[in-house]
């Protein structure tokens, strides 16, 4: 479960989160909506230490894993608290030189690794290294067919349409299996009929109970596959509650006006 | 006592230009890392002076209110960085000055002011040319550092590499491959600036045909041009090389 107390942060003189709570339980699906500046990217660059938030909490499955009020954490501990979360970008920031399955292997390898040597105070041997190479490569594969890429797994990323490309990313980012995987708009860089294949891969993840918040601006696809729906606005949470409380029933006449803009 | 037929002056000149592609390779081995080194420092954020910026005194109010000067030397002294200013001004000095000054510099003043006299002439030519080819490579370097997405970095963040995976497993290639042009001009030129070590009088390829063209014979000093073209038509075909490795991905 996560929950998130109090988050506060501000750029210079500009206070861009003003105190956000909520609680997502293991296998919900949060969709954050909201206008343009109000904060949401910035939410989710919190939760993945993109950005310190200036106070409040974050407590995964009970661990706190940010305290603004604590010590600052080492780089070690931030790194390790860091993999809670995964992070989808909007524009999908796959590394350019490797091919698609060797950007979802990368990470996964490199912490398999230090994990090996960690518990046996050595470098693995070249052998064991291969080893963990070779299932990193076989957990790449499995995921990379989960989001329909097995055809692409060798090509470089621009040779990828921009939906091949955010599934690739969305591969990349479940490698390293984290609690709560986050999307920033992730299909606002895509043509309509990219967006839909995208679209199909979040949904899928759902069915497999996955934790995850996505900022959107595709309310039909929100009010689907949503749990919970957050309404941001101005740094804080305007509204919140099920897409049927939020879309059917806004409150606000700030949501009001933002669902009659967005249809 | 020179010997002015075809076959000798291709020879001696040749044999002469063996001291420009010394000074080349050289240069270019030790120039690359250390130019590297001077790009990391003059990008490094290390601040000493950082506890002076959480002193009370150095608050500077956001009510628009002139802040009062305490607080903005503080701030200064706070925010400086020292291994970032003198890597910076070491590559203002030496891309501001002439090559040519700093041979007679590297050259003469250890032996006049520190009465250490520097051995060899190549020695002397070789610490010049690294030490400014260093400072060139280094903006170099750090354009390519700069110029790269913000994106990526996150991307590597997020996905739990340290800040030494980020940089070797993530950035470096890219950067690379941004800077191969550039680079590609600057060797480009180090070929032809080598013939500047004759000031100092090292034996290389320019220095040998003004023997000649000072005993009346002149046309070696032009054939010399021959000898460098040649030398940066192979540099160009390898410089191309390097490019195409690096083609089969786009950024
Ligand atoms: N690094 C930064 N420095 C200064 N201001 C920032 C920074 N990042 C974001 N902001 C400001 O914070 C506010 C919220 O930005 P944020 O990107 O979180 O909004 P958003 O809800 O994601 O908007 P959008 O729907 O356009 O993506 C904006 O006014 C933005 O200008
Ligand atoms: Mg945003």
């Amino acid at each position: 479960m996560l929950e998130v107390f109090d988050i506060r942060k501000s750029f210079g003189k500009t206070e861009v989160l003003k105190g956000i709570d909520f609680k997502l339980h293991d296998g919900e699906v949060l969709v954050i909506i909201g206008s343009s500046g109000s904060g949401k990217t910035t939410l989710l660059r919190s939760l993945n230490f993109l950005e310190t938030p200036d106070e409040g909490k974050i407590i995964v499955d009970g661990e706190t894993i940010f305290d603004a009020s604590a010590p600052e954490l080492s780089d070690a501990v931030k790194r390790q608290n860091r993999l809670k979360f995964g992070l989808v970008f909007q524009s999908f920031n796959l590394f350019p030189q490797y091919t698609v399955l060797r950007n979802v292997t990368l990470a996964n390898e490199l912490l398999c690794i230090e994990k090996e040597r960690a518990q046996t105070g050595r470098k693995p041997s070249r052998a064991r290294k291969a080893e963990i190479a070779y299932e990193c490569e076989a957990k790449a594969r499995e995921l990379l067919c989960r989001v329909g890429l097995e055809q692409k797994m060798n090509n470089y990323p621009f040779e990828l349409s921009g939906g091949q490309q955010q599934r690739a990313a969305i591969a990349r980012a479940l490698a390293l299996s984290p609690s709560v995987l986050c999307f920033d708009e992730p299909t606002s860089a895509l043509d309509p009929e990219l967006t839909q294949e995208v679209l199909k891969v979040i949904r899928s993840l759902k069915d497999e109970n996955r934790t995850m918040i996505v900022v959107t601006h595709e309310m039909e696809f929100a009010s689907h596959v949503a749990d919970r729906v957050i309404f941001m606005a101005d740094g804080v949470i305007k509204e919140e509650g099920t897409p049927e409380e939020v879309f059917g029933n806004p409150k606000s006449s700030a949501l009001k006006a933002f669902l009659a803009h967005s249809k | 006592m020179l010997n002015p037929t075809f076959t000798a002056v291709t020879l001696n000149l040749l044999e002469s230009f063996g001291q420009n592609l010394l000074l080349f390779f050289s240069t270019l081995v030790l120039a690359l890392p250390l130019g590297l080194l001077i790009c990391f420092g003059s990008m490094s954020k290390f601040r000493p002076f950082r506890f002076l910026l959480k002193l009370d005194a150095a608050h500077i109010e956001d009510n628009g209110e002139k802040p009062r000067f305490t607080a903005v030397v503080l701030n200064a002294v706070g925010d400086f960085k020292p291994i970032a200013a003198i890597c910076r001004l070491i590559v203002w000095i030496i891309r501001g000055t002439p090559l040519l000054l700093q041979l007679y510099v590297v050259f003469y003043v250890p032996g006049l002011v520190f009465n250490m006299p520097i051995r060899t002439r190549m020695t002397a030519a070789l610490i010049a040319f690294v030490i400014n080819y260093a400072a060139y490579f280094s903006e170099i370097y750090r354009g390519g550092i700069e110029s790269m997405a913000r994106g990526q970095y996150e991307a590597a963040q997020v996905l739990g590499m340290t800040k030494t995976q980020v940089f070797f497993k993530v950035i470096l290639m890219q950067v690379v491959k941004r800077i191969v042009p550039p680079m590609s001009n600057e060797i480009i030129t180090l070929v032809k600036d080598t013939s500047l070590a004759r000031v100092i009088a090292v034996p290389e390829i320019l220095k040998a045909a003004e023997r000649y063209s000072s005993n009346g014979l002149v046309w070696p000093l032009f054939y010399t041009g021959l000898f460098f073209l040649i030398f940066n038509g192979l540099v160009t075909i390898v410089l191309e090389k390097v490019e195409k490795a690096f083609g089969y991905y786009k950024n």
